[in-house]
């Protein structure tokens, strides 16, 4: 049993069903990111837990007690909105006291507990403004003490970065990454963003129209996506997919793609018994970061294959230099060191590491699984 | 929108300037006129109104009509002036107003934040009010305040007004507060506020500028309404109902200067209302509460 369970979990708009069994079990302390498209379920499932949706079916528990139709002032959350939330009359001190107050908190605690929360955040000069007074990142901030304050077992997180511009965001997102290092606290986290995903969760829930596509930690969600959509929406620039046919050779897995003049070639797993796929079409699944020169391949790995391949375009990127050349009729993108010596309209020696490499089943889409 | 309102601002020469500041100022003539003639005659004393003319100042300053009209005056069969009348109407519109501005607050917060199965329907009956005749409820009106023990007295005038003014003051808040945050409303809830908590602390202290239309929408109504006074007011008239008994009365000489300051005596609440409640009919209270 975890600290928050999610059971079976489904809601209902009428006849529209926009989650479907939902199961998630999130232990103490975890840091749970849900990610998806939008759309997806993601503000619904957490309003759910929050209390502010009703819960068409299953059952959510915090701490082994049920919550279903316990009002949302009783379930000992604590929430933070995408639009922050802040109550315009009050001033910001009186903003995050006001659960407390609510929960009928003595002053002199509610005093205490402010000043701790303020001194955390970094907020204490600003505590006798009103919240159109502030900037985006002190607002929110705020929207953060305010959840703070009240001490809950769970908070939850609605794509609370969301409305600040991209180097507040990335700022913002490092301190709640050494916030929850510090208190420790359970935590889910609500956000399209996929980097915010990896970068934050212990774990990450990827959903799409309405199901959770694949459950779990950064690593295995990106290593090991369960289906083509998961791999595809998880990593910027996308993982590439390219259409291979599998052929055994020597006892080797091989997928044979064609390059960008139609001559085919085959690039070899590192392991797995892929017998039942033999003679089959598959989708290859390469990461950017795993096709690179000769020289920037990864030293670790036991699987770099050459591949020789004509370069369509280059586009440097500061740190990283893209790289787009055609594999089996479709633009596949390398992510290359800065002062790879690539040009573009020129052939080149690509390194792809097939240690990292994933197949897919056309049909279903899932991962082919080859233990 | 203050940028494109600065750009056209910017963009009309001196001469297009000048034409429609000459244009508004005939405007204003025009609209002040019948005040100051009011305002003149109201101090002059009678025989110079009829003697001559109604624009020239008063040769005779005197504030006598004013005290008549307050006071003294012959209103109906007693001399009592329009002071009683006044002050009905002053007891009957601050608590009709108070009550239907609150009420219709209540009604626009659960309207937009407390969503129930059928409420559009709700809206939609009470915004149907707001287009009904007075006349056409008189009658039933009168029967409901009969069956209410409440004909001819200042409680059944503020119930009319009360029931008649609901539907705007209702539409008012509800569109004023669909465009409030729900979010503020569910972070509340978390927050552990109750149903009225959440109006009284979150709603209501950002509810000025719409407060501030609706009372003066509704004090302008409530006071200046005839109908209903003459038809429900008994023996409690309110001062429009007075108004008209003084300057319609077919006995003895028209009293013009008198019916003047009497007429300046019944405006004057909704000119105050408007003066003041004008200044505090501020913008941008919102501000801060979400991400603009
Ligand atoms: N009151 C409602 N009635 C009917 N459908 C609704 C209602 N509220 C939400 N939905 C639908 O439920 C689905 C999930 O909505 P939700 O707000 O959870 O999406 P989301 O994943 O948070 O998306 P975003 O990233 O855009 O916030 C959407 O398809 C939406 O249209
Ligand atoms: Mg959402």
């Amino acid at each position: 049993m975890g600290f928050l369970d999610i059971r079976n979990v489904t809601k209902s708009y009428g006849a529209v069903k926009v989650l479907h069994s939902v199961d998630i079990q999130v232990e103490e302390g975890e840091f749970l990111v849900l990610v998806g498209p939008s759309g997806c379920g993601k503000s619904t499932l957490l309003n759910m837990i929050a209390g502010l949706e009703t819960i068409s079916g299953g059952e959510i528990a915090i701490k082994d007690r049920v919550v279903n139709g316990v009002h949302p002032s009783k379930r000992n959350i604590a929430m933070v909105f995408q639009s922050y939330a802040l109550y315009p009359n009050m001033t910001v001190g009186q903003n995050i006291t006001f659960g407390l107050e609510m929960h009928g908190t003595p002053k002199p605690e509610r005093e205490r507990a402010l000043a701790e929360v303020a001194k955390l955040l970094q907020i204490d000069h600003l505590l006798d403004r009103k919240p159109g007074q502030l900037s985006g990142g002190q607002r929110q901030r705020v929207a953060m003490g305010r959840a703070l304050v009240r001490d809950p077992d769970v908070f939850l997180f609605d794509e609370p970065l969301s409305n600040l511009d991209a180097k507040l965001r990335v700022d913002m997102r490092t301190e709640i990454k050494k916030l929850h290092h510090k208190l420790k606290r359970t935590i889910v986290y609500v956000t399209h963003d996929q980097i915010e995903a990896l970068t934050l969760s212990t774990r990450i829930a990827v959903m799409n129209k309405g199901y959770v596509q694949q459950l779990g930690t950064p690593k295995e969600i990106y290593d090991s996506p369960a289906n083509l959509f998961v791999a595809t929406f998880m990593g910027s620039p996308a993982m590439n997919i390219i259409t291979a046919k599998l052929v055994i050779e020597g006892g080797r897995a091989q997928a044979e793609i064609t390059d960008a003049n139609g001559k085919p070639l085959r690039l070899a797993f590192s392991s797995g018994n892929f017998t039942a796929w033999e003679g089959r079409e598959i989708l290859l699944g390469i990461r950017p970061e795993a096709i690179t020169d000769p020289e920037g391949a990864d030293r670790n790995s036991h699987n770099i294959q050459p591949l020789h391949n004509m370069v369509t375009v280059t586009e440097p990127a500061g740190a990283d230099t893209f790289v787009t050349m055609t594999l089996s009729g479709k633009d596949v993108i390398a992510r290359m060191r800065a002062d790879a010596s690539v040009q573009p309209h020129q052939p080149f020696d690509f390194a792809v590491n097939m240690e990292k490499a994933v197949a897919f089943d056309p049909k279903t889409g899932d991962r082919i699984i080859t233990a | 929108m203050s940028v494109a309102a600065q750009d056209t601002a910017v963009s009309t020469g001196r001469i297009t300037r000048a034409f429609i500041y000459l244009i508004l100022l005939l405007f204003a003539l025009f609209y002040l006129l019948p005040l100051y003639v009011m305002g003149v005659n109201s101090v002059k004393p009678l025989s110079e109104i009829t003697g001559g003319n109604m624009m020239a100042l008063p040769k005779e300053w005197t504030l006598d009509p004013w005290r008549s009209a307050w006071s003294t005056a012959q209103i109906g069969v007693n001399p009592t002036g329009l002071k009683p009348y006044f002050l009905t109407s002053i007891l009957m519109v601050v608590p009709a107003v108070a009550i239907s501005t609150m009420l219709g607050a209540i009604n626009g917060y659960i309207l937009t934040k407390w969503r129930f199965k059928g409420d559009t329907i709700i809206f939609g009956l009470m915004l149907f009010s707001c287009f009904i005749p007075f006349q056409i409820v008189l009658i039933p009106m009168a029967r409901v305040l009969g069956m209410l023990g409440m004909a001819g007295s200042i409680q059944g005038l503020i119930l009319v007004h009360v029931v008649y003014g609901l539907g705007f003051s209702t539409l008012y808040f509800r569109n004023y507060y669909a465009a409030f945050p729900t979010e503020l409303v569910r972070a509340a809830q978390i927050d552990g506020a109750g149903f009225f908590r959440i109006f009284w602390r979150i709603m209501l202290p950002v509810s000025g500028p719409i407060a501030v239309v609706c009372v003066i929408w509704q004090f302008t109504n409530i006071w200046n309404d005839f109908l209903f006074g003459a038809s429900f007011g008994g023996t409690t008239q309110p001062m429009t109902v007075a108004l008209n008994n003084l300057v319609q009365s077919s006995t003895g000489v028209k009293e013009y200067n008198v019916h003047f300051a009497a007429a300046i005596l019944a405006a004057i609440p909704t000119l105050i209302v408007y003066i003041v409640a004008g200044r505090y009919f501020v913008r941008g209270l919102m501000a801060g509460s979400v991400k603009g």
